[in-house]
């Protein structure tokens, strides 16, 4: 066996030792849980064994399903490929049964051996599902240690008896956030949730669980649910208290997902349905809903997009191969703003020396606060120590002197977005830094080919777009200007890789990709106002297809300003294509009256003086009065999704995007662009491109050319063909 | 086809839904046969005659399960071959209970006893469960968010004010006392007495006659919490209708109905079996409908089931001379208001549910004997009585006067 072993001690204590030795972390493989299938049966059916201990041979329990594993098993080529998936999870249901019964006799309960889990350090899904069905759960007192069931958050949910399981063992109200968040616990929180029973230090993790084996009183080994008289926490659906439970549940989640993802649903169905019938009805139930949301297309595709490519860009699929690691020791940040701060802020906690630079000593305290009030947010919520906070600060050196910039393996420059600023700052640092140390813009507008002209050498002259705040987003968009040599993009790549983000890697041109994208979308919500439509119809269908923020809010956040100077500079550079029309004379009128969006208080909605956002500004209404006929929430809808893909499309066309997958990873991680679907790429795959030019047609007619179907979305249907069946390896050169 | 007369109509008063309201101690079989043998005296009636009970109810558990419509003729002592039908249209159910009589009676002639009862202080509203309101299969795609939360979605819609729905409460309160005042259900409300024929209660005693707009200002909005904060309803709610920024909460205790316990019966025959005991028809049913609409804002039900009531009766909303629109929400009556652009003169004229209650299962057949006793007091002639549903529905039925 490769993946699971057995071992049984001299008290005749079973172990079952998970330890894939090719990997680093372990994951549950179709293989692998055939392996841990037999070592059930084993140690279970041997009269000899006394107990079982579940653990792992390396420092974590498990990271959760191979997801490949499911997406081959949802595409193994068979006449019905449901009942392949329904058959592999009942299969994993009836052993993690047996397992949790034990050999005992179902009728009187008696004759069960323990079974103890014992997890050394971060636990996720699957893993945490293999507890769930063990009698006494250990986990040990380490800062890695973490428990939870974060399927949701690739569009799934636990589907090897976990949802039952703990909707069971702790009702539907107190299950709710860990199965519907999918938030990880650490051993404090796992042991008041009622994830794990003990925390034990780890050298004693499984010395403990075999005490525990060696006494354990025969009442513990049978659950609740199997005991007579069992009644769920809270109340089950029909429970005058569970009622409202139920009722409250699913308005939070419907409302909460929009909607749009459908594992949340079935997830609901799977505790509701579940809890009216006896617990291995509920999980044939769970099984059934499981295969369901398995064999829906768009949670193949956020699987796609959320876990197996976001995996591969993490890992570096798209960095130059032949330029050896580039790790950063020593990182230079210009410009102390928010954007500097927040970029020192994640380096230095990635352990890099971090000078920070302003120009004088106001902005550089001041970027000093805005880090050390990141750090005090995290030792409020329990996240990090007072000791990590002082090791952090002590790697950020915040100065007005350039020269301390020396030795530096890269710099990132983070100033005032003006061409100008920006080469008088990158001179002034290139002054102190090794020949050929690779110097990096954090622009979002601004093109890398006209920055780098500043430059001593184009070839180390690259952009590093992070986005606001960058401690929360994952995203960082890499520019490469058409000079831009591998070993800049390599260090980038590998200075991303440092800080755990998820990098793309795109070439340089208007907007780049992100601002590309997101731009038309503010622009076109904002034309909505001008042609009558509703201002809550606009923020609520960008809601309904599952964007983080309507377009309205999303620019009083960037400020309306910027949108007008945007929309100037783009009138330029298009001239007589440039379709401004309605979007550019609402933008002049609240520009005109000072009202700039949230730092100004006043934009399109109101906020009190405090700056908390009250609700859409009511002068909208007067100024643009609603149509007596309004748009239909769909069409409002595709206009507002079709704006953001196709500009995907175009991006792919002109070269800007090389990889499909940065196309979709890019823009769930970067703006939040219709993540239920895979991304906007994956959504016009999902609609088909067929109804996708369908739609942009009519969109064309009615709203302008803008609309107008990229050749390439033309050009599938012609082909028969999707984005992903195009471009199998996501490669698009 | 033959048609179908009413001819009796009564009901109890009705009493607070609370442990401490007079009816509380009166079990829900002993109020429904309270209502059968009253109709049965009054009318002389040989119960071999009544070919059934109809009768609506909404929570059917308990007391109130195991069919209590062929329970109620076993207590009143019917001939045991009268059957019984408990139905449930929710707040329409004793509406229901009365077209349905009437179309069995058009169809196959004869004679029913069609009501309804609801002991909300005794088997509480919603204690029968409800898949629509916890099952995802349902909940997701019906956008259930309760009736509360529908009432302020129509508000929200319709632009009506705080204002305009308390107003609306405080003149329903006014004309439920002006009618009691002059004696307007004296011919319909019957007394509810023990096995002793000793009085439990002879008027409604929901009604707070000194309601002003100052009292119902102080009142909160019952449903803010629930829609703004927790679950959150409100974003439910804006799933379906994605142009409303907000749900403007306008709805309390005092402009909704009130849940009060109560039960009512009509007599329902042929123009034969009139002839044939002797009875004077007071009324002719001339049409009943029930329509399903969206069941989120769910309670905009009176408006397709008038439409459609009006058009399979071959009328217009000019003929009818009286309305009742059931007052589960003062915001349902101000949308059938100004959907039909009738004068509030017509309709409710006696005030309502705000006022005096709405014993779900009863309430649909109260309101028609309400309308029947003020047609024949004005010596109007048409009369038409509908009520938004659960889950969304409506009903509706138009009578004229013999």
């Amino acid at each position: 066996m490769e993946e699971f072993s057995l071992s049984v001690d001299s008290d005749k204590i079973a172990t079952i030792l998970w330890d894939i030795k090719s990997k680093s972390m372990n994951v549950l493989t179709q293989k692998g849980s055939q392996e841990f299938y037999d070592l059930i049966d084993k140690a279970v059916d041997d009269k000899e064994i006394k107990g079982i201990i579940v653990t792992s041979g390396k420092k974590d329990f498990a990271g959760g399903m191979d997801l490949s594993t499911l997406s081959n098993l949802r595409n193994t080529k068979v006449d019905n490929p449901s009942q392949e998936v329904f058959k592999f999870i009942m299969t994993m249901h009836n052993k993690l049964r047996k397992l949790e019964q034990a050999g005992m006799d179902p009728k009187t309960n008696k004759g069960g051996k323990p079974v103890a889990w014992a997890c050394p350090g971060l636990s996720a899904g699957i893993g945490t599902e293999i507890g769930l069905a063990c009698h006494k759960r250990f986990l040990a007192n380490s800062p890695r240690a973490k428990v939870g069931l974060p399927e949701i958050l690739v569009g799934l949910f636990p589907g090897a008896g976990g949802t039952t399981r703990l909707v069971r063992m702790l009702g539907a109200m107190a299950a709710s956030p860990l199965l519907l968040e999918g938030k990880m616990l650490n051993p404090k929180a796992a042991r008041a949730a009622g994830l794990v029973d003990e925390i034990v230090e780890p050298e004693k993790l499984l010395e403990s669980a075999k005490k525990w084996i060696l006494e354990a009183d025969e009442d513990e080994l049978v659950k609740a649910w199997d005991k007579k008289g069992y009644k769920m926490p809270g109340g089950n659906p029909y429970h005058p208290s569970g009622f409202m439970t139920f009722v409250g549940a699913s308005a939070m989640v419907n409302s909460r997902t929009q909607g749009v993802y459908p594992a949340a649903k079935a997830l609901l169905s799977v505790a509701y349905e579940g809890s009216l019938v006896p617990f291995d009805t509920a999980l044939k139930i769970e099984a059934r809903w499981f295969t369901h949301i398995l064999g829906q297309e768009n949670t193949s595709n956020m699987i796609r997009s959320l876990f197996l490519n976001k995996t591969a860009l993490d890992k570096g699929a798209t960095r130059p191969s032949q330029v050896p690691n580039q790790n950063v020791k020593k990182l230079g940040v210009l410009g102390a703003g928010m954007m500097g701060a927040g970029i020192a802020y994640v380096s230095a906690s990635s352990g890099m020396d971090v000078v920070l630079i302003d120009q004088n000593q106001e902005s550089v305290s001041k970027g000093m606060e805005s880090i050390t009030n990141i750090l005090d947010q995290g030792i409020k919520r329990g996240k990090i120590s007072n000791e990590k906070k002082e090791s952090i600060l002590g790697r950020i050196t915040a100065t007005e002197d350039y020269s301390l910039l020396r030795g530096s393996n890269l710099v990132v420059e983070a100033v005032f977005e003006d061409t100008q600023v920006k080469e008088l700052a990158t001179k002034k640092a290139q002054e102190y830094l090794d020949e050929g140390t690779v110097f990096a813009t954090n622009t979002s507008t601004l093109p890398i080919g006209k920055l780098a002209e500043a430059s001593i050498s184009k070839a180390e002259f690259i952009g590093i777009h992070f986005f606001s705040p960058v401690h929360k987003m994952a995203l960082v968009e890499i520019i490469k200007g058409k000079e831009t040599g591998e070993k800049a993009v390599a260090t980038a790549l590998d200075f991303v890789k440092q800080i755990r983000k998820t990098p793309i890697v795109v070439n340089d041109a208007r907007f780049f990709y992100a601002n590309r994208c997101i731009i038309p979308y503010i622009n076109e919500g904002v034309r909505m106002i001008g042609e009558g439509i509703e201002p809550a119809l606009i923020e609520n269908a960008a809601r309904q297809l599952g964007m983080p923020v309507g377009p309205l809010q999303l620019i009083d956040e960037t400020s309306i300003d910027l949108g007008v100077r945007i929309a100037k500079e783009t009138k330029e550079a298009l001239g007589n294509m440039y379709e401004g029309g309605a979007t550019d004379e609402v933008l002049k009128i609240l520009y005109d009256t000072g009202r700039l969006g949230k730092k100004s208080n006043a934009g399109f909605y109101s906020y009190n003086e405090k700056g908390k956002r009250l609700g859409i500004w009511e002068g909208l209404r007067d100024h643009w009065e609603p149509s007596k006929v309004q748009s239909d929430v769909s069409e409002v809808k595709n206009r507002l999704a079709m704006i953001q893909a196709l500009e995907a499309v175009r991006a792919i066309e002109d070269g800007v995007l090389t990889d499909i997958r940065e196309g979709d990873v890019g823009a769930i991680l970067g703006w939040g662009c219709i993540p239920w679907a895979g991304g906007p790429l994956s959504w016009l795959d999902l609609i088909g491109a067929k109804e996708a030019v369908k739609i942009c047609k009519s969109l064309e007619s009615n709203h302008g050319s803008r609309f107008s179907p990229p050749y390439l979305l033309t050009d599938l249907i012609n082909k028969n063909q999707t984005f992903y069946t195009r471009f199998p390896d996501g490669k698009t050169t | 086809m033959a048609e179908a007369f009413i001819y009796d109509s009564i009901r109890t008063p009705r009493g607070k839904g609370r442990k401490d309201g007079s009816l509380h101690e009166v079990t829900s079989v002993a109020l429904s046969s309270c209502v059968l043998k009253e109709i049965e005296k009054r009318n002389e009636l040989d119960t071999k005659e009544v070919c059934d009970v109809i009768w609506g109810n909404v929570t059917q558990v308990g007391e109130q399960g195991g069919c209590l419509a062929r329970s109620a003729v076993l207590h009143a002592k019917w001939d045991e071959s009268t059957p019984g039908l408990s139905v449930n249209r929710f707040c329409a159910s004793g509406l229901e209970a009365v077209n349905l009589a009437a179309n069995q009676t058009k169809g196959t002639g004869g004679a029913y006893v069609a009501g309804g009862v609801e002991m909300m202080s005794r088997i509480p509203m919603g204690s029968d469960g409800a898949a629509i309101a916890v099952d995802p299969t349902l909940t997701f795609e019906s956008y259930f968010v309760p009736q509360g939360i529908s009432a302020d979605i129509i508000a929200t819609k319709y632009n009506f004010s705080r204002n305009d729905v308390d107003l609306y409460a405080v003149e329903s309160q006014k004309r439920a006392k002006n009618a009691w005042e002059n004696g307007y259900f004296s011919k319909s409300v019957v007394p509810v007495t023990d096995v002793n024929g000793l009085e439990i209660l002879s008027h409604d005693e929901f009604m707070r006659p000194n309601t002003d707009m100052q009292s119902l200002g102080s009142l909160k909005a019952s449903f803010a919490e629930m829609g703004e904060v927790m679950p959150g309803f409100d974003n439910v709610a804006k799933l379906k209708y994605p142009e409303l920024e907000k749900i403007s909460h306008v709805h309390h205790a005092g402009n909704s109905s009130g849940i009060v316990d109560g039960a009512a019966g009509i007599l329902v025959g042929t123009k034969e079996f009139g002839e044939k005991n002797s009875l004077k028809p007071r009324a002719r049913i001339l049409a009943s409908e029930k329509v399903g609409t969206d069941p989120t804002i769910m309670l905009t039900g009176p408006v397709p089931a008038t439409k459609k009531v009006l058009a399979s009766a071959g009328m217009s909303i000019g003929d009818i001379d009286l309305f009742e629109v059931n007052e589960a929400f003062a915001s349902v009556v101000l949308m059938f208001l100004e959907e039909f652009n009738v004068s509030h003169s017509k309709v409710n004229v006696n005030g309502g549910a705000i006022a005096m209650g709405h014993p779900l299962g009863a309430t649909g057949t109260m309101i028609l004997g309400t309308a029947l006793e003020e047609l024949e007091r004005t010596g109007k002639s048409t009369a038409l009585a509908t009520l938004c549903v659960a889950s969304g529905m409506g009903a509706s039925t138009i009578i004229e006067l013999v």
